[in-house]
């Protein structure tokens, strides 16, 4: 990065903090900086909805993904537009008339208190959690960029986000992600322009190699549970994720609740159930366009450069130096293989490039190893290499590939896109926090600017314990994925508790309250005894609790012995 | 007791009239929007089926 991009970036993020600040000159009531002031229209409410889900993770990790293993994490968004076809009709209809500020208080309303704290705790729960995750991914992007230790970045990004985040409102987040997310945009049009202008073969020539190597592998049929994206799992477990996501996820609910009427509030869902699949697709596409790239040009054997560094400053003995000149040697008999293969398609010698093609797959196998060999030697005590490889594949491509100004401009969308969704998914916790928690149960008759100073002051506070949770975490999953298995380990029950609330009126708080304590139990039990796709959570949470929460009611009777609603 | 189902109003309340028009040329309901996008959703999933078996 050169001077442009550190003028570009960093001019971006102090406009887009100034912004926030001047938008919340007129906050002075809970109402007003909780739910905006409720005139937002549908393609704000649409994009939001977006780049709220959408953070900098998507477009880090996402093209990351796509080059480790290929277009298959698409299947993980099949279930998304069925389930925002059942919010839009069932749920979102239901808040509104209700004029809750949090999804929990229509608990409240329907359960009992036990049941509100339940569920707004799970959602404190995960949320806390992917909330740190969230903070990681920012911090890469400047760790590898200016060569900075990940921990440094991790807190100076942490710390920007939360300052920006506490003196924003709702309204502030949702307009500022209109914003963000064109620049978003243009930045991942014009990178992939210029990937495809800079490739060495032709754009049909990609496909082929990609699909060769496995990496055109969008849908699978596949009935194999351990298999973690198929058809299958993806419409069903995709569903119920998306489903438990955008209809009782707080951080979602809040996005949607401040339209101004319930068409635009459904608009700007239809408007995301439509387009998610194709730009899904879009971004992983990305990734494997770089895939073939590297084929052609100088691959690094470690796509961390900080990280890989550092590791060689201490290589005493020269195993890495070995290990990367193996590679190198490897990578070059590959890319002759390769054109080997495209030459023999041209000519339709269906042999040679059978052979060819079968060559250049074990040279990639022969690749991969190697990396996965330097992967352990740089990752061991080195506590700057955390998190997977792949997370930096996408990054260090623009920073080798694109011109200066186009770098500082992408970097500067995904920082702003993480400071979005950070700002968005704090506000939803200090948000439950405050109405769910502290005016419930410890506070009930104050004012509100009391409670306005008690929301910063939550949102101040999750901001940190996010800040430590990325700090210490080890993460082994690439980030994309990191973020749905924890959301697909505590969506489900809380999803199961609002389908309950919704289409099983017998049902009574104390045998809802205890069906999902159960449940959630088992579930993280078999998270860690199972191997299976964690998409398959988002279908047994929901099933053991409504299952359980009918044998406990039936056990207690039709007598539906509650706590008074609140 | 009061029934805390009670305290959510019937499904049957009146709704602002604005609510119940997409707005949208071509799509005088919402259950057309809906067809719309689960159609949309089915074309997705072909397309990308047909890329997977093209290039596999």
């Amino acid at each position: 990065m050169n001077l442009l991009d550190f003028v570009v970036l960093f001019g971006s993020m102090l406009a887009i903090a100034a912004y926030g600040t001047w938008y919340t000159r007129h906050h002075r009531d809970l109402n007003h900086y909780l739910k905006g002031d409720a005139n937002i229209g549908w393609l704000t409410i649409g994009i939001s909805v977006a780049a709220t889900q959408a953070s900098a993770i998507t477009f880090i990790s996402t093209p990351g993904q796509g080059y480790e293993n290929g277009l298959d994490f698409v299947q993980n968004y099949f279930g998304m537009p069925l389930a925002l076809i059942f919010v839009a009709a069932i749920f979102l209809p239901l808040y509104r008339r209700l004029n809750v500020y949090t999804a929990y208080e229509f608990l409240g309303r329907r359960f009992d208190a036990k049941t509100r704290l339940l569920g707004a705790g799970l959602f404190l729960l995960q949320r806390g959690l992917a909330a740190g995750i969230t903070i990681y991914a920012p911090a890469i992007i400047l760790s590898t960029a200016l060569g900075w230790r990940l921990d440094l970045t991790i807190i100076f990004s942490g710390l920007l986000v939360i300052i920006y985040t506490v003196v924003g409102g709702s309204r502030a987040v949702s307009l500022t992600q209109k914003y963000q997310m064109s620049i978003i945009f243009g930045g991942m049009v014009a990178a992939f322009a210029i990937l495809l202008i800079k490739l060495p073969a032709s754009f049909g020539d990609a496909l082929t190699v990609a699909g060769g190597f496995k990496k055109i592998n969008a849908v699978s049929f596949s009935f194999d549970l351990q298999k973690r994206y198929t058809f299958w799992a993806g419409v069903l477990g995709g569903f119920f994720l998306s489903l438990s996501y955008f209809g009782t996820d707080q951080s979602q609910v809040q996005r949607y609740i401040s339209g101004s009427s319930l068409r635009e509030s459904r608009l700007g869902l239809m408007f995301n159930a439509a387009l998610k699949i194709p730009m899904q697709f879009f971004i992983l596409m990305l990734g494997v366009i770089v895939f073939v790239f590297y084929q052609f040009e100088p691959q690094p054997v470690f796509f961390n450069q900080s990280a890989w560094n550092q590791a060689v400053q201490y290589d005493t003995d020269g195993k890495l130096q070995a290990l990367q000149q193996e590679f190198d040697a490897a990578h070059a008999q590959k890319e002759q293989l390769i054109q080997i293969w495209l030459d023999a398609k041209h000519n339709g010698d269906h042999a040679a490039e059978t052979t060819a093609k079968a060559q250049a797959l074990a040279a990639l196998d022969k690749s991969n190893a190697l990396r996965d060999e330097v992967r352990t030697l740089v990752q061991k005590d080195n506590s700057n290499a955390k998190g997977n490889d792949s997370d930096y594949v996408l990054v260090t491509f623009i920073l080798n590939y694109l011109p200066h100004g186009l770098i500082g401009l992408l970097f500067a969308a995904f920082f702003a896109a993480a400071l979005q969704s950070k700002s968005a998914e704090l506000n939803a916790l200090g948000s439950t926090t405050t109405i769910d928690f502290y005016r419930h149960i410890i506070k009930r008759d104050a004012s509100d600017t009391h409670y306005l100073k008690a929301t910063k002051w939550f949102t101040l506070l999750w901001g940190l314990v996010a800040l430590a949770f990325a700090l210490f975490a080890h993460l082994q999953e690439n980030l994309i994925q990191a973020i749905n298995i924890v959301g697909s380990v505590f969506y489900g029950v809380v999803l199961a508790i609002f389908l309950i609330a919704f289409f099983l009126k017998h049902i009574g708080g104390t045998a809802i309250f205890w069906a999902a304590v159960l449940s959630q139990i088992l579930v993280l039990v078999l998270y860690h005894y199972l191997g299976i796709s964690y998409l398959w959570y988002n279908f047994i949470g929901p099933a053991a609790c409504i299952l359980l929460s009918l044998m406990i009611q039936a056990a207690l009777g039709s007598t539906n012995k509650t706590e008074p609603a609140t | 007791m009061k029934s805390p189902e009670a305290n959510i109003p019937p499904a049957n309340a009146p709704r602002n009239d604005r609510d119940e028009l997409t707005g949208l040329p071509g799509f005088r309901t919402w259950r057309g929007v809906y067809l719309f996008v689960f159609g949309c959703f089915v074309l997705s999933v072909l397309l990308l089926l047909a890329l997977t078996v093209i290039y596999s």
